[in-house]
């Protein structure tokens, strides 16, 4: 599946949520289910720095796609964290670095994208899409 | 006691939403709201009199430096401050407590030992660290124990002739903890050194007397109490702002300027250099007033029953631990709901339309010492309600529920 059609899919899944609760009670679930980072990855050089909860991310190369393994000690952070590894992981650098995120707002998570919240989504989409450029550097 | 009901309506913010729902505002240690008194004052500034002061010999500006330096007297009064030119008008706290630990760099030297407490905002460990590193002097911590008190008795051990200076917080953000400044203050005059307390989460709550506390700088920022941010003031006993030397160089701070030599002003022009925020100097005043009005005793006994209230109630959820039990404390509540994340309850209370703080407050040695990535802060003023706190409860309760 493109990033799009992966982005198109979850905009379907919310737009079945009535209001804020079950969009909330959703993200909890996936937070829950979020296949957890390797150990050895969760180290204070893969963390997203910021001032609230802790992100660590890992990127790895699988054939020509990045796959994308992350971990939050807090809960609704980790369902977003969820959210954006469903749409970049898997992917290859160069769609994940022209991926557009408007679908961010169109799931209504757009007081996420403060960048005053430091586990804001913009750090963390920052930090997927510089993964993706240095697997590009890479690559060429 | 007080008429909150009333008192209410001095406040349009509170009559807002957020979320669909009535704001319930419980960050007050952060900031507090302000009141249509202060905001009139602000409206009236820049209406009817604003220009630059203490230069133009035009009405609009005598005007205008009247009510600054009307404004400085009431801050004065209101600290108990001897003289009016002990007060410096600053941006606020940070930049008070900068504009100290900058002076001192040149009466500290390499061996000279300053005293921190574990209790202390960022704000307050940060400048006295640079000065460490400028000066070659050393830091020493006053450490906390379980209950967030300081222990006093460690302090007695770290206190020598080599101590020039203590810097203590009246009361933490973190936790509401009052620390006994009476105290800290005696015992470091007693080996010669000079102590700042940081009152800017104190005066909301108290007012304190700086001649009766003998102490020797006082820094507090307006937005605490219910004046507008960006300004603030440092208090200094005369003798002290002598001798520091000036922070800026400007307009403002000068008595004569030539190429070869500036003489500097007066005391308090002399740290006050360039435009001042005039209009946050007088609201700052106003504040002041307000404040009064409503008056000091009566917002502590009123803050303390809703401290009680909040206590009591918060602690009938299951796995909720308080942070910060000493008898000796303001309304605030420092918390975590067994593991979850303070982050989580502050994301899921906030679209329930009740704004508290999460994180770590700007105080990590004091998260590090609880072993704890951050708490839920809950901080009442004198405008919040009973009801308020029982819709804060539940909405806590709801959160937890969410996300167990």
């Amino acid at each position: 599946m493109t990033i799009k059609d992966i982005q198109n899919d979850i905009i379907e899944e919310f737009s079945m949520f009535d209001d804020w609760m079950q969009r909330y009670e959703y993200m909890i679930e996936l937070g829950k289910s979020l296949p957890l980072i390797n150990d050895q990855y969760k180290t204070d050089d893969n963390i997203i720095k910021g001032c609230q909860s802790k992100v660590w991310v890992h990127a790895e190369m699988k054939d020509d796609k990045v796959v994308f393994t992350a971990d939050s000690d807090a809960i609704i952070t980790k369902g977003i964290i969820a959210i954006l590894i469903r749409v970049f992981s898997n992917q290859t650098p160069k769609d994940i670095i022209e991926a557009e995120t408007a679908f961010i707002d169109e799931i209504g998570l757009k007081e996420h994208l403060s960048p005053t919240r430091a586990n804001g989504l913009v750090s963390m989409i920052k930090q997927l899409k510089m993964y993706a450029i240095a697997y590009q550097t890479q690559v060429k | 006691m007080l008429d909150v009901a009333t008192i209410r309506k001095d406040f349009p913010i509170l009559s807002r939403k957020v979320n669909g729902k009535p704001l319930v505002y419980l960050d007050n240690a952060a900031t507090s709201q302000t009141p249509q008194q202060v905001i009139d004052v602000i409206v009236d500034y820049y209406s009817i009199y604003n220009a630059n002061i203490h230069r133009g010999v035009h009405t609009l500006s005598q005007e205008a430096t009247d009510k600054y330096e009307e404004a400085r007297h009431k801050i004065q009064a209101h600290f108990n401050a001897e003289k009016a030119h002990e007060i410096i008008f600053t941006s606020g706290t940070t930049h008070s407590i900068n504009l100290v630990a900058n002076g001192f760099a040149s009466l500290i030297q390499k061996g000279d030992e300053v005293i921190v407490s574990a209790l202390e905002h960022h704000s307050n460990i940060v400048p006295w660290q640079m000065l460490c590193e400028k000066t070659g002097a050393t830091l020493k911590v006053i450490p906390m124990n379980e209950e967030g008190e300081l222990v006093m008795s460690d302090y007695d051990n770290l206190l020598s002739n080599k101590t020039k200076l203590v810097f203590v917080n009246h009361i933490s953000n973190a936790l509401g903890t009052i620390n006994p400044i009476e105290e800290i203050i005696k015992k470091a005059h007693h080996v010669g050194a000079a102590v700042l307390v940081d009152g800017a989460q104190a005066c909301p709550h108290i007012k304190p007397d700086v001649q009766k506390l003998d102490v020797d700088f006082y820094v507090v920022s307006a937005h605490k109490m219910c004046g507008p941010t960006g300004v603030g003031m440092l208090y200094g006993k005369e003798t002290w702002l002598n001798k520091l030397p000036p922070y800026q160089g400007g307009g403002e701070m000068i008595a004569e300027v030539t190429f070869e030599e500036t003489t500097y002003a007066d005391l308090p022009h002399k740290f006050e250099a360039g435009t001042p925020n005039i209009c946050g100097g007088i609201a700052f005043g106003a504040a002041i007033d307000y404040m009064n009005s409503i008056g000091f005793d009566n917002i502590a006994t009123y803050e303390n029953e809703l401290l009680d209230y909040a206590t009591k109630k918060l602690l009938e959820i299951d796995g909720l631990r308080i942070y910060g039990n000493t008898k000796n404390k303001t309304s605030v509540i420092s918390f975590n709901v067994g593991n979850i994340h303070p982050y989580d309850i502050g994301s899921i209370v906030d679209k329930l339309g009740i704004a508290v703080r999460t994180g770590h407050h700007c105080a990590q040695p004091i998260m590090d010492y609880y072993k704890i990535p951050g708490t839920v802060r809950a901080s009442f003023a004198f405008y919040n309600t009973f009801k308020e706190v029982d819709t804060f409860v539940d909405a806590v309760k709801r959160a937890v529920q969410m996300l167990s």
